[in-house]
């Protein structure tokens, strides 16, 4: 591990902590913006979680310990997540670690943990969260799992940092593969973080709701780390769809100088990203739960087609 | 034929498979006119630039052929048709739509398998073309058994033969000119026999319900 | 050359000439009598070949050889006599009120468009060309079928459409995977479809690419053709059509179709060294000959059971034509015409038959000798002929296909004998009871024209007792052609 791997892991983990809320307030700000409302300020999320974090935690009588270290876990998970995702450098130390297909793991246990403690409790509105939770996740891992593997088919390689090193360099040619896939991910992206085809992250007051189900037992600290996971969840995935499908201005292994200009890089990247985000969010309307299999079975389906593209066609 | 070309080539057939798929899930009348439009469209497409990579003129008058027939007028007689019978859903499939995509995942592994013998004798580069045309045949073929109404069967009687002319045009660049002539010919009158028939299935059954014509089973 | 001209030309013409014409006293007989002149182009078109050999014309874009040309005769043939046959049917249907102007003016029209699409498949050199006149075969015939707009007729004309148009795009694409292997050999000009530049060049032809091929144009064609599993629209579209159309979808429709697929077994057997053309239409025509022999009995609708009996019928020239060789390729030719002339007589009489008992129900249609004894006898004896009693015609083919099956493949014998005797079976039972069974019917006013009945009865008869020299040399020669 040299020194330069070191501060570039670093920087990440510093720019995943302040960019994950950022991009939240982005969004929740270019909405506004699209919706003719007068928008939150950027910061807006900084400023609940630090209400948040000054708030005394309330727990149920009845609360297991799994209650208690869940955010911690979710948490601890989503900032690993990022880590081992090159968001301004290749050359990450902890990248080795795990590949693409450790990533959806993790994601896997955030959602285990998230849906335990949702049932914990024992509120009925705790287990239909968990329910649902596990439903769309249970649907978006294979498709997310398609995704990973068109990648990797093109890449020849599992690992976030060879696939963006591979597919950076890689002479202009047109990869339809890698535009179903790329459809598959927003799809997935959009189930796994509870947007809005799927989900409405602005309401708690829904009965078809899903994240926030899960999460109104939480209150103070515990509320705050995991508002601030799922922060983080959408930052992972921004960075992991830019590493894939988008893998310029990422810093390759000892080039200082791009990596000076991989964080303007990122930010301009991420920002693009959620305004499309929130255009996707103001276009449409969210679906009855009972569609949303179908929603991500079409996912599915066209991560099998990339790969079907790729193995048939060489595209 | 330039790597760049094989790749648009690629593009279109991917579409075009994109396009089957989605045919085979869609569930609105409009909707699966507007798709086989735009498949025409696709077809279009290939279809220029094969005659641009090969230097085919004969092709560029069969890809104005599609362009009129099939982005224009079978879609614009199809729309006419569905307002004039007044009907716009088909909710019924006859499979639920999740295994109908599992089958057509199926049917395109075995008509790649299919055709692999013999696309390694194609000239083009863009080899995997001729299994993806049989792969959308095959799943127009799907959609045709497993709706249950008039218009979507012969969307997919038509979407079929969009895939046998990709094949035509990826494959051998082309049929010679009278044959494609007799084609087009043989598709725009059968639509119109269709367009009568239909009015005269509605006429007997009040209904384009395909159930209605059920009674001569075998006993 | 002229012939080519003037036999395409008249149905060409004629269609749109009686749409003109629309629904006047005249259209039959003019359809009656354009259908002479195809008749008369076509033998004209005969005696040319008779004397000067295989032709070709228009850039080599149609030719005529051994194989075709009698067929081309036997094509016009009956379309002739199916067209005497219908002035006197539709008549009566008119008068009973199924059949009105307007559907008459289509009816003629289509007749006639019917007629240049199976000449022209018949003669064109062009494969492709083929294809196009094989799918304007159905589109001339689907609305014939639905003329009635009766449901069930409206149904059957659907699945007709239907399952023929899929099974036709089945055809297009074995004819695209041909085009796709001539195109290697012959390069990509317009000759590469032409079947006897294919024809010359077939050793050359990439074995993969045809075997593939044939599948799918074996497949496509033989739904035409109403080889079982393919068969459904069959039954229906027979039953439910015109009788005048069941006489020429039986009578010309399914030769020509057969035809096709005979035609790509040349250049398949040509391009792959083994047998393996030969052995699907083997299992096609054996499988078609089983099924259609047991679903014979189980019908009620008579014209659903000739319909049957057809299938049967195909399922066993295709099986001849599968064992291939001079002697089998001659019984399938032979059967082809004999099955052709006698089961249209057939539908004629059945058509007559069911007219007068007012249902195409057999248990409905009882002592057709009293009511008429010329339908009674003309349905009698065309029974006895397709089912393969000597002296007719038919015996002669299928003695000559079971003995060859006897002598080459040993284990279909016992199908094919099994087949036959439940067919026997089945029809004999069914209309014995219809022509000698007791009725209260009384005979009707008019006389129906059974003049074509006999004249194929009798030409039946002729090609199981004597086939003519040149008759039987011309047979022989396009036996060769199919080696």
């Amino acid at each position: 591990m040299n020194l330069e791997g070191f501060l570039a892991q670093l920087l990440a983990v510093a720019a995943a902590l302040a960019g994950a809320p950022l991009l939240s307030g982005w969004v929740n700000q270019c909405r506004a913006w699209l919706q003719n409302r007068r928008a939150p300020p950027i910061t807006m999320p900084f400023r609940t979680l630090h209400k948040l974090f000054w708030k005394e935690s309330v727990i149920a009588h009845d609360a297991s310990p799994i209650f208690r270290v869940t955010p911690y876990i979710v948490f601890g998970c989503m900032l690993l997540a990022c880590l081992i995702i090159p968001t301004l450098s290749t050359n990450l130390p902890l990248a080795p670690a795990a590949d693409a297909i450790a990533l959806v793991g993790l994601f896997g246990v955030a959602r285990l943990f998230i849906s335990l403690a949702a049932m914990d409790i024992g509120t009925s509105f705790g287990t239909l969260g968990a329910r649902r939770e596990m439903l769309v996740g249970f649907l978006a891992e294979p498709a997310f799992l398609m995704v990973v593997f068109t990648a990797s088919l093109i890449s020849s390689s599992t690992s976030l940092a060879t696939t963006v090193s591979t597919l950076g360099h890689r002479e202009f040619a047109i990869l339809p593969s890698l535009a179903f896939a790329g459809l598959a991910f927003t799809m997935v992206s959009l189930a796994e973080n509870a947007r809005v085809p799927v989900d409405n992250p602005a309401t708690h007051l829904e009965l078809t709701m899903i994240h926030e189900a899960l999460i109104l037992e939480y209150s103070g600290r515990h509320l705050a780390l995991i508002e601030w996971a799922a922060s983080l969840k959408l930052f992972a995935y921004s960075c992991a769809g830019f590493a894939i499908f988008f893998p310029w201005g990422i810093a390759e292994a000892s080039d200082s100088v791009a990596f000076l200009w991989a964080l303007p890089a990122l930010a301009a990247k991420l920002a693009v990203g959620g305004f499309a985000l929130a255009l996707i969010e103001t276009i449409l309307a969210k679906m009855r739960i009972f569609r949303v299999p179908e929603f991500l079975a079409t996912a599915f389906l066209l991560g099998v087609l990339a790969i079907l593209v790729h193995l048939l066609l060489g595209a | 034929m330039s790597p760049l070309t094989g790749q648009i080539l690629n593009l279109f057939a991917s579409v075009l498979l994109l396009i089957a798929f989605a045919m085979l899930a869609q569930r609105r009348i409009v909707t699966l006119i507007n798709l086989f439009a735009i498949q025409g469209l696709a077809l279009v497409g290939s279809t220029v630039t094969v005659a641009w990579a090969t230097g085919q003129r004969h092709l560029y008058y069969s890809a104005g052929i599609t362009l009129v027939l099939k982005v224009v007028i079978l879609p614009f007689i199809l729309h006419r048709l569905i307002r004039r019978l007044n009907v716009k859903w088909d909710i019924e499939t006859l499979i639920n739509i999740p295994t109908m995509m599992l089958v057509g995942i199926v049917l395109v592994v075995f008509a790649f398998n299919l055709a692999l013998p013999i696309s390694q004798f194609s000239q083009s580069i863009a080899r995997g073309t001729l299994g993806i045309a049989l792969a959308c045949v095959l799943m127009s073929f799907l959609m045709m058994i497993t709706r249950s109404k008039a218009v979507p069967q012969v969307i997919g009687f038509l979407a079929m033969e969009n895939g046998l002319f990709f094949a035509a045009t990826s494959a051998t660049y082309g049929m010679p000119m009278v044959v494609e002539l007799g084609i087009a010919l043989d598709v725009l009158v059968g639509m119109i026999i269709l367009g009568v028939f239909m009015f005269q299935i509605r006429e007997q059954f009040d209904s384009l319900d395909i159930h209605h014509l059920e009674k001569l089973k075998e006993d | 050359m002229e012939a080519f001209f003037v036999l395409l030309a008249i149905p060409l013409l004629g269609g749109p000439f009686l749409w003109l014409l629309g629904d006047r006293r005249s259209a039959p007989e003019v359809n009656a009598a354009l259908s002479l002149a195809t008749f008369a182009a076509s033998a004209w078109l005969t005696a040319v070949v008779i004397s000067g050999g295989p032709i070709t014309a228009w850039n080599e874009q149609f030719f005529v050889d051994a194989l075709n040309v009698f067929l081309v005769a036997l094509t016009a043939f009956v379309g002739f006599t199916t067209s005497l046959f219908s002035r006197p049917y539709m008549r009566i249907e008119r008068e009973k009120g199924k059949m009105t102007g307007p559907r008459l003016r289509l009816y003629h029209s289509m007749y006639q468009a019917f007629m240049f699409t199976m000449l022209l498949a018949l003669t064109t050199n062009n494969m492709g060309i083929l294809w196009v006149a094989m799918e304007a075969a159905t589109l001339a015939t689907v609305l014939l079928v639905s003329v009635y707009r009766t449901a069930a007729s409206l149904e059957a004309a659907w699945k007709y459409f239907i399952l023929c148009g899929v099974g036709i795009a089945q055809a297009l694409f074995g004819t695209i995977l041909l085009y796709f292997a001539a195109e290697r050999v012959l390069g990509a000009e317009g000759n590469a479809l032409l079947w006897t530049h294919l024809n010359l060049v077939k050793a050359d032809l990439e074995p993969a690419i045809m075997s593939l091929a044939f599948v799918f144009l074996l497949v496509g064609y033989g739904t035409k053709i109403g080889l079982v599993p393919l068969h459904n629209w069959l039954p229906d579209a027979h039953a439910e059509g015109p009788t005048p159309i069941s006489a020429v979808l039986s009578g010309l429709l399914l030769n020509v179709a057969l035809y096709s697929v005979i035609r790509c077994k040349v250049l398949a057997d040509g391009a792959l060294e083994s047998r393996f053309a030969g052995n699907m239409m083997m299992g096609f025509g054996l499988l078609s000959v089983v099924v259609a022999a047991f679903f014979l009995s189980r019908q009620r609708d008579v014209k659903r059971m000739f319909a049957y009996s057809s299938i049967e019928h195909m399922g066993l020239v295709t099986f001849a034509f599968g064992m291939g060789g001079p002697i089998a390729n001659f019984a399938g030719l032979l059967h082809m015409t004999v099955h052709s002339l006698v089961k249209s007589a057939i539908f004629f009489a059945v058509g007559h038959a069911a007219q007068k008992a007012g249902t195409q129900l057999m248990e409905d249609i009882r002592g057709l000798i009293k009511v008429s004894p010329t339908v009674g006898w003309g349905l009698m004896i065309g029974t006895l002929a397709i089912l393969g009693m000597p002296p007719f015609g038919v015996f002669a083919s299928e003695f000559l296909i079971l003995t060859t099956a006897m002598r080459e493949h040993p284990w279909a014998t016992p199908f094919l004998l099994l087949a036959l005797g439940v067919a026997f079976a089945a029809v004999f039972s069914r209309v014995q009871p219809m022509v000698f069974g007791d009725t209260h019917i009384k005979p009707l006013p008019h006389q129906p024209a059974l003049v074509p009945v006999f004249v194929h009865l009798g030409l039946g008869l002729l090609l199981g007792l004597y086939i003519p020299p040149y008759l039987a040399a011309w047979y022989a020669e396009a036996a060769k052609l199919l080696g």
